[in-house]
């Protein structure tokens, strides 16, 4: 079915800044139109500022247009619902370790602070460094136990 | 009643008040994250040049919400709006587009920190005051952008405290800036509240509340840290340089415009 190779073809596009992780994984598959004429499909950007996010639109065309019998592919970013760290999935959670990047904590305490452990060793001994990082949706943190600097994905909920 | 953008399309005095609105959020975010972005390199240390650039890039997004919600209004292209209007078009607040301090970013940039992190402190709890009235906005697509924002405006806010509260606490050189750093701001600070001209439409609208009830807010939200400080809140706030909602402005917006349009406006057809 055309849908399922669309599905396809988008589990191919990868965040350009985490290449092990795709789009579908991180959750901002929001909606897939199959129109007679065209495929639609809608995006949740994971931060608005995010400069990735034309690299990732001209991506999802060009992967959905080498379907055969695909003519037209429009991609729109849209806000609503908003994008939130809950809505990585399992996949994804296991393949930003693998990146070295630690995946968003489900949990916050209510003073808004919040604990990631090291994605190299496991270990919960870590400490925050910046809670901004080399993109708006990262911090840095660093492992005692290993001695590893290493990234998180931000938690971001529609709760703070 | 909730306006979806087909609502607002047919509803003339709703859409220009709903234009209104999106232009002075547009602009005030844009300006700012301009003003956050000539600070790149030259930030205190470098965790704080990873950070404040991180937050000038979420708020230059912000502000590109704003203008597609324009856009999609029939305001034109988001492109043209944030990078060839004219001084006068603009509704963004004064004190945004004060210039970071003596200096250009090329030569000798002497900088101000202090004024930069009270700035952006109170435009960050500002904000965060208008987009939680904002999350009730009649107009649909704005209740809903301001859910996104609030999210990563939650870290803004979290980040400006904290240099907030250790610089004034530190004592010494760095408490007696920042009380100076305060003193400009609070001259400007009604230029953030004000909704201008057209603000009692908003209100008939419930597009967003009174500049009262935004002004309040402020205030009871930043009292408990004043007095943990031992600072005083004044009892009034300035608008000195003019109120920005009604296109009036400092010769620093004027410079900024010329600056950050400089390679737009040499080719405004150019694809990028």
């Amino acid at each position: 079915m055309l849908r399922d190779k669309v599905y396809e073809a988008l589990q191919t596009v990868k965040d350009p800044e985490i290449d092990s992780v795709s789009i579908i994984e991180l959750g901002m598959v929001e909606e897939l139109q199959v129109l007679p004429d065209a495929i639609l499909i809608k995006l949740l950007p994971t931060f608005m500022g995010c400069p990735a996010l034309d690299i990732i639109k001209n991506n999802v065309v060009k992967a959905v247009s080498a379907i055969g019998g695909v003519e037209k592919v429009e991609v729109e970013f849209i806000f609503h619902p908003p994008w939130t760290s809950d809505r990585v999935s399992g996949i994804g959670r296991e393949k930003l370790k693998e990146f070295g990047i630690a995946p968003p904590p489900r949990h916050m305490a209510e003073t808004g602070e919040w604990q990631a452990d090291c994605p190299y060793c496991g270990s919960t001994y870590t400490t925050m460094e910046n809670l901004f990082g080399p993109t708006a949706c990262r911090s840095i943190l660093y492992c005692k136990s290993c001695k590893n600097p290493f990234e998180a994905m931000k938690p971001v909920s529609t709760l703070m | 009643m909730r306006y979806a953008l087909e609502d607002a399309l047919k509803n003339e005095a709703y859409r220009d008040a709903a234009l209104e609105l999106l232009f002075q959020l547009a602009d005030d975010d844009f300006i700012l994250a301009y003003r956050g972005s000539e600070w790149l390199g030259l930030a205190p240390h470098i965790e704080e040049d990873v950070a404040f650039s991180s937050i000038s890039q979420d708020t230059m997004g912000h502000a590109a919400i704003f203008y597609q919600l324009l856009s999609d209004l029939g305001a034109g292209d988001p492109d043209r709006l944030a990078h060839a209007r004219p001084a006068a078009e603009r509704k963004n607040a004064v004190l945004l587009e004060k210039v970071n301090g003596p200096g250009t970013y090329l030569t000798e940039p002497h900088y101000d920190w202090a004024f930069a992190v009270v700035r952006n402190f109170f435009y960050a709890q500002a904000k965060k005051v208008k987009i939680e009235s904002l999350k009730n906005s009649s107009y649909q697509p704005l209740g809903e952008a301001a859910v996104k924002i609030n999210m990563e405006l939650y870290y803004h806010l979290l980040h400006w405290k904290t240099w907030f509260s250790q610089l004034v606490s530190a004592g010494g050189e760095a408490r007696s800036r920042m009380e100076a750093a305060m003193e400009a701001v609070f001259e400007e600070l009604d230029g953030l509240f004000s909704l201008g001209a057209k603000g009692e439409e908003f209100a008939k609208h419930s597009l967003i509340d009174s500049e009262a009830a935004l002004k309040a807010n402020w205030v009871q939200l930043m009292s408990p840290l004043f007095e943990s400080l031992d600072l005083e809140m004044p009892k009034s706030f300035g608008m000195k340089g003019g109120n920005g909602r009604n296109g009036e402005h400092t010769a620093d917006l004027e410079t900024a415009l010329d600056t950050l349009g400089e390679v737009y406006n040499f080719d405004p057809a150019a694809s990028w």
